[in-house]
């Protein structure tokens, strides 16, 4: 699917980067000094690039949280010290589409889950292009009570379009295993931190986001459903996905005023995808930071500030939140 | 604790009135299963259940709590009243909506939550409205069921919920979707302290709802032919490009694929309900 509106844009920056390079190139190679040419184009390109992602739209956010070159929970999960996946439901079958086991994080053991979809063709196909079926969410589940019980802390990586709606999905009850995984984070007695890295869609992401801290990544979208689900519910258009994008409030920034979001990772200009390293490493280390913290906290604590964290989601004191007429 | 108000008989008396101004129209139903015309009177006679046919028609929330309470039912969080979070505006505004449908449905919002007695065993009792935004969790449903639990835990009462939910509510985005967040937690916290949860899943329960605390409960009872699932029918068969046999995800469906307990006619709901919480009275009252 390249109908991504930033992967465009980028194909019309390429031709501008091609020359800076050319004239690099050039310039090194030849006598006659041409920095000025090569310093005035990087210039412009530096403004081109302000321009076009300088300021995203939430529609335009979403295609940046959809771009195929943008990291994947793999991605952050291949960058600890050392990780150990696990598989399977212990009921069914192993679903590629939720990965998950133990690994370091900078040295302290911890249990880790993303939502991992696909970085090419191929790969979307094994894993349903991350959008999980009942066993995923299962071994979701199974992970964290075994974190649980060892008292290991919980990363999680949400990278989701949503759950898988499709027949087996609703045969082996898809709707009791997102169900149990939320009770699952919501109840485990370690510390929990979320971070939204890719696109947060519906039920099916957060089933891995019920957490002590939640971030997200600055360009990540987070919502009650995809804009183009939401268009379709509402409007039954699904061509009117980007009013709803418009609409949802389903930005970092957004979310973060809510509350729903604790903390936002910020992103190199154009995106995640344009510094990635980068990225993966300050993620990590705001994810130890946000661990470090949460652990020295006694369970009872932790559990009862989980619970009033989401107990008061809703009953915000914000002038706009206020409730509108009364019920009669 | 929050202003109580007192619904005897299940039903209010704006409500009434409401019925009666209407007039004719509101004396026929037409069964959109076999097509049989039915008095309006017969059909709430028989719980809204077409008498030729069995149809369960979706039941208002005031009409349900009358088929299940045996008498009184005490609301409570009716004083938590919708807002418009994300400042909501299509072809009309989100308040705009949520006043055409409250003044429509008869209902506050989607779920009205309360205490009521059930063959004399009391119960917190949450019942959802699909004519009300389509069931659709919100802040107030989720605000009020978490209330419900709550006040369940601290009466050690055990508690029913009747779902009936196309999910989270659009309109207010990722708060509503939060809200499923909340209610988990409260289920759970409830669960552990060692009370009975039941949910009555009727036509439909999707989407959020159902992946939340429909599917949390101890014991999970459907009405006969409800569309209960996690994905819309519509969405799935545009996934998979084929149509989808008329019995999938019906409550007939989900019983054998094994995820939920028992199928009841509404006519032996109660019934079922009592024999149920008999079970949970073993320390008190023994006879
Ligand atoms: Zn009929």
């Amino acid at each position: 699917m390249s109908n991504n509106i930033i992967v465009e844009r980028e194909k019309g920056m390429a031709e501008l980067e091609r020359r800076i390079a050319e004239l690099r190139a050039a310039s090194a190679a030849q006598p006659l000094d041409m920095s000025t040419e090569v310093a005035a184009l990087e210039k412009k390109y530096r403004e081109i690039l302000q321009e076009l992602f300088g300021t995203l739209s939430p529609w335009e956010k979403v295609h940046m949280a959809r771009h195929p070159a943008r990291p994947t929970s793999l991605d952050y999960i291949s960058r600890f010290d050392r990780f150990d996946e696990l598989h399977g439901d212990r009921h069914y079958r192993d679903d590629p589409s939720i990965v998950g086991g133990f690994a370091l994080l900078h040295s302290r053991p911890v249990i880790v889950i993303g939502q991992q979809r696909g970085r090419d063709t191929r790969e979307n196909l094994r894993r349903n292009f991350g959008m999980p079926a009942p066993e995923g969410y299962r071994k979701a589940s199974r992970l964290a009570r075994l974190a649980a019980r060892l008292g290991l802390p919980i990363v999680t990586f949400v990278d989701t379009k949503g759950a898988d709606p499709g027949i087996s999905s609703e045969e082996h009850a898809q709707s009791e295993a997102i169900a149990s995984c939320l009770q699952a984070f919501a109840t485990a007695r370690v510390p929990v931190v979320a971070t939204i890295v890719g696109e947060g869609g519906s039920g099916g992401a957060l089933a891995l986001a019920i957490a002590d801290h939640v971030m997200m990544l600055e360009h990540s979208t987070y919502s009650v459903a995809s804009p183009e689900g939401c268009a379709a519910i509402l409007w039954s258009d699904a061509g009117k996905a980007e009013e709803a994008a418009a609409r949802l409030k389903l930005t970092a920034d957004d979310l973060r005023r809510f509350g729903i979001v604790d903390e936002i990772l910020a992103e190199p200009l154009g995106g995640a995808h344009r510094n990635a390293a980068d990225v993966v490493v300050r993620t990590l280390a705001a994810v130890d930071a946000a661990v470090a913290r949460l652990s020295s906290l006694p369970v009872e604590r932790l559990l009862e500030e989980r619970y009033r964290k989401y107990r008061l989601l809703g009953e915000w004191q914000d002038e706009r939140l206020k409730p509108i007429g009364k019920s009669h | 604790m929050r202003e109580w108000r007192r619904v005897i008989g299940g039903s209010t008396e704006g409500r009434r009135e409401k019925e009666q101004q209407r007039g004719d129209a509101a004396l026929w139903s037409k069964c959109p299963k076999c097509g049989e015309v039915l008095y309006r009177r017969d059909l709430a006679a028989n719980l809204d259940v077409c008498t030729r046919c069995g149809y369960h028609f979706r039941m208002n929330a005031y009409d349900r709590i009358a088929s299940i309470a045996d008498g009184e039912f005490i609301e409570i969080g009716q004083d938590v009243v919708s807002s418009d979070p994300l400042g909501w505006s299509d072809k009309k505004t989100y308040p705009a909506k949520l006043g055409a449908d409250r003044e429509r449905s008869g209902v506050s919002e989607s779920v009205l939550c309360g205490f009521a007695t059930i063959g004399g065993f009391p119960v917190a009792l949450g019942v959802m409205d699909f004519h009300f935004r389509g069931g659709t969790m919100g802040r107030v449903a989720g605000e009020r069921i978490t209330l419900l639990l709550e006040e369940a835990e601290r009466r050690k009462l055990p508690c029913v919920i009747f779902a009936a939910s196309g999910g989270a509510r659009m309109e207010e985005g990722m708060v509503a979707l939060i809200q499923l967040a909340k209610t988990t937690a409260a289920v759970a916290r409830f669960m552990e302290a060692g009370n009975f949860f039941m949910t009555v899943l009727t036509d439909p329960t999707t989407g959020g709802v159902s992946a939340s605390f429909a599917f949390q409960a101890d014991v999970i009872v459907a009405e006969p032919k409800a569309m209960i699932g996690f994905a819309g029918r519509r969405v799935i068969e545009q996934t998979i490009r084929q149509r989808l046999p008329d019995q999938f995800q019906t409550a007939e469906f989900l019983l054998e694929k094994g995820a939920i307990d028992m199928v009841v006619d509404r006519r032996s709901l109660k019934d079922t309900l009592v024999r149920l919480l008999e079970y949970t009275r073993h320390d008190t009252k023994a006879r």
